[in-house]
């Protein structure tokens, strides 16, 4: 499995180079802390990856990050903007693609892709070329007519990802991007991710697969609402003496 | 207002609407299925109703009183008999509605005094339609005393009513509009609700939500092309009443156009507020068809006056918007009404209106933050 290398440190770092800064952020259901005081960094150009178990708080800390859900506490930047003031920016230099791959089963490949390109104000001329740019990696136009429901999965996660960088973000919210897909088609996905990190964009994605843990250039471990482990895979692989994150997992866990 | 975001998202409502004919030909059956129930149905006048007489007198006057009952085309005479022992067999039997039972001394009092009994008893199980055959028979007799003054001394004062705005008393004419009313809150809440429950199920809301798009942009890019198909199904229904059921037209198409507008803008508000406390199309489905057509069949006055009812409900009906829309739509076609003289109602139904737009646009934009 080959690892895309670290972002280059020279590319593109205005203000402090983070692209995301949290500080003690938690949420709470009622009674039920669902994430409870993290804290960390995401450096541009970076793949953060937050692995844990269903329930972890994973999806939760994204849908603060994006502003879909109001944090109970805490602070947190997303490309150098207050995520309790000024989401309304944030949501401009974000792109986010829910587990669901939320798509318009009703629609056609291309109406999907004039649709969430409209919303984001993009006129149909600036969608139509940038379509055809992503076409060179994602393969979608040979299905431009097909309805959405008809696709296979594979092809519906790529159109979602489609869906949410036509605007270009800089920085790219991806929750557990890979649910259900085959291997062949996750690991191409991966490529893409990783392809888009090397062109600068920043990218946080939520996982529960333990391999796709070693695609990421950083990696955070979250339990029970809380972040257990934080470092590179090799640092972490290096700190357990261990070969596989699964094992490091299966033991940060059980303890 | 229409800026280069909500475009996008009127044109994919249309393409929704467009890839489901199976939705669009019930919204437009179902109009049609209900005029037909409740036009016909919901018949206030009865006819031909079976009716059985008991004549103990026989002499010329019970006979000429039979004559005048025989020759009403409400009534139907389906037995004649001597027996008053026999006639609640002719209830449980189910043959008659009603019974005329002509005393023995009948002949002799009408021709001492002019004044005579009859007994009349109905079936009290259908209590609705025992009135009316006591009125009509009620009507018929009092007919019956007027022809006999003139060959005569007889009562100096007769009423002699006439119903203004609907002369026949056509039910129809009553019913279509207050459809129309009901209809439409429906229709509107429902589409809106489960639309918008449909995104939050399929997740594709929280997609919009994370774009740049402002709620009110999302609101009106849901409003728009619903209050185009609603407002089409109200022409239609409009319409189709106008020539099936030959509900007149007295006032302005236009007047009433515009006001079905709002009418159905205030619809679509309360399907939006509906889908703000719901988290599936069933359950938004249901939540609409109690909200909107329970209180707007019983309390807008569309069956029973809003007047007769307890105080409390009578404040009820005033923040249902089919009570205004019903005092509107038949004041325009059965009246020829216009704004002059229906502005209490416009007023109240923009007020009603107004408030639960903002209500949704308010909770809307809550739950989206």
């Amino acid at each position: 499995m080959t690892r895309p290398s670290p972002p280059d440190p020279s590319v593109d770092l205005t203000k402090n180079g983070l692209a995301v800064t949290v500080r003690n952020l938690s949420r709470r259901f009622g009674e039920f802390v669902a994430v409870d005081d993290i804290s960390f960094d995401v450096k541009k150009g970076e793949i953060f990856g937050f692995l844990g178990a269903n329930g972890a708080g994973k999806t939760t800390t994204i849908r603060m990050l994006t502003g879909l859900l109001e944090p109970s506490s805490g602070e947190g930047q997303v490309g150098g903007f207050d995520i309790h003031k000024d989401y309304e920016k944030i949501k401009t230099r974000i792109g986010y693609m829910s587990q669901k791959f939320s798509l318009y089963d009703d629609l056609k490949v291309v109406e999907n892709l004039y649709f969430f390109g409209g919303i984001y104000g993009l006129s149909r001329e600036h969608i139509r070329m940038r379509v055809a740019e992503l076409d060179q990696s994602l393969n979608l136009l040979a299905v431009a007519d097909r309805k959405t429901m008809s696709l296979p999965l594979g092809f519906k996660q790529r159109l979602a990802l489609a869906c949410a960088i036509l605007h270009k973000p800089p920085i790219l919210f991806l929750d557990e991007p890979t649910g259900g897909v085959d291997p062949i088609a996750r690991r191409y996905f991966w490529d893409l991710i990783s392809t888009l990190a090397g062109d600068g964009t920043t990218v946080f994605v939520t996982t529960h697969y333990m391999d796709e843990a070693e695609y990421c250039h950083r990696l955070s471990i979250m339990y029970k609402g809380k972040i257990i482990e934080m470092d590179s895979p090799s640092a972490i692989k290096k700190k357990y003496n261990s070969v596989s994150i699964e094992d490091i997992f299966i033991k940060l866990v059980d303890r | 207002m229409i800026n280069t975001r909500i475009l996008p998202l009127i044109r994919k409502e249309f393409i929704h609407i467009r890839r489901d004919p199976r939705s669009l030909v019930i919204l437009l059956l179902m109009p049609l299925i209900m005029m037909f129930i409740f036009g016909y149905a919901i018949n206030m006048d009865l006819k031909h109703i079976r009716i059985g007489i008991c004549d103990l007198n026989r002499t010329p006057s019970s006979r000429e009183l039979i004559e005048t009952i025989r020759m009403s085309p409400y009534f139907e005479i389906v037995t004649y008999y001597n027996n008053p022992n026999r006639t609640e067999a002719l209830f449980t039997k189910r043959l008659v509605r009603a019974v005329i039972i002509i005393p023995a001394d009948f002949g002799k009092s009408h021709a001492r005094s002019r004044f005579a009994n009859i007994g009349v008893i109905t079936d009290g199980t259908d209590a609705n339609s025992a009135t009316l055959v006591q009125n009509y028979l009620d009507g018929l007799f009092m007919g019956k005393s007027i022809s006999s003054a003139t060959n005569g001394s007889g009562p100096l004062v007769s009423v002699k009513s006439r119903m203004l705005y609907n002369p026949d008393m056509t039910s129809s004419h009553f019913v279509v509009p207050g459809i129309v009313a009901i209809l439409l809150i429906m229709i509107g809440a429902l589409l809106t609700s489960v639309t918008i429950a449909r995104e939050k199920e399929t997740g594709t809301m929280e997609q919009i939500l994370v774009s740049p798009i402002r709620p009110y942009e999302v609101v009106l890019g849901k409003a728009i092309p619903y209050l185009v198909l609603s407002f089409t199904i109200a022409v239609f229904i409009l319409v189709f009443g106008h020539l099936w059921f030959k509900v007149p037209m007295l006032g302005k198409w236009g007047f009433l156009l515009l006001f079905c507008v709002f009418y159905v803008f205030t619809a679509l508000a309360i399907g939006l507020l509906i889908s703000t406390v719901v988290a599936t199309q069933q359950v938004a489905m249901m939540l609409s068809l109690v909200i909107t057509m329970l209180p707007s069949v019983m309390l807008s006055g569309f069956v029973f006056p809003v007047a007769s009812m307890p105080r409390p409900l009578q404040v009820v009906s005033q923040i249902i918007p089919a009570t205004h829309f019903l005092k509107i739509i038949r004041g325009v076609m059965l009246k020829g009404n216009g704004p002059l003289e229906l502005w209490p109602s416009v007023a109240a139904m923009s007020a009603v209106g107004l408030f639960f737009i903002l209500l949704a646009v308010r909770r809307f934009k809550l739950k989206l933050k």
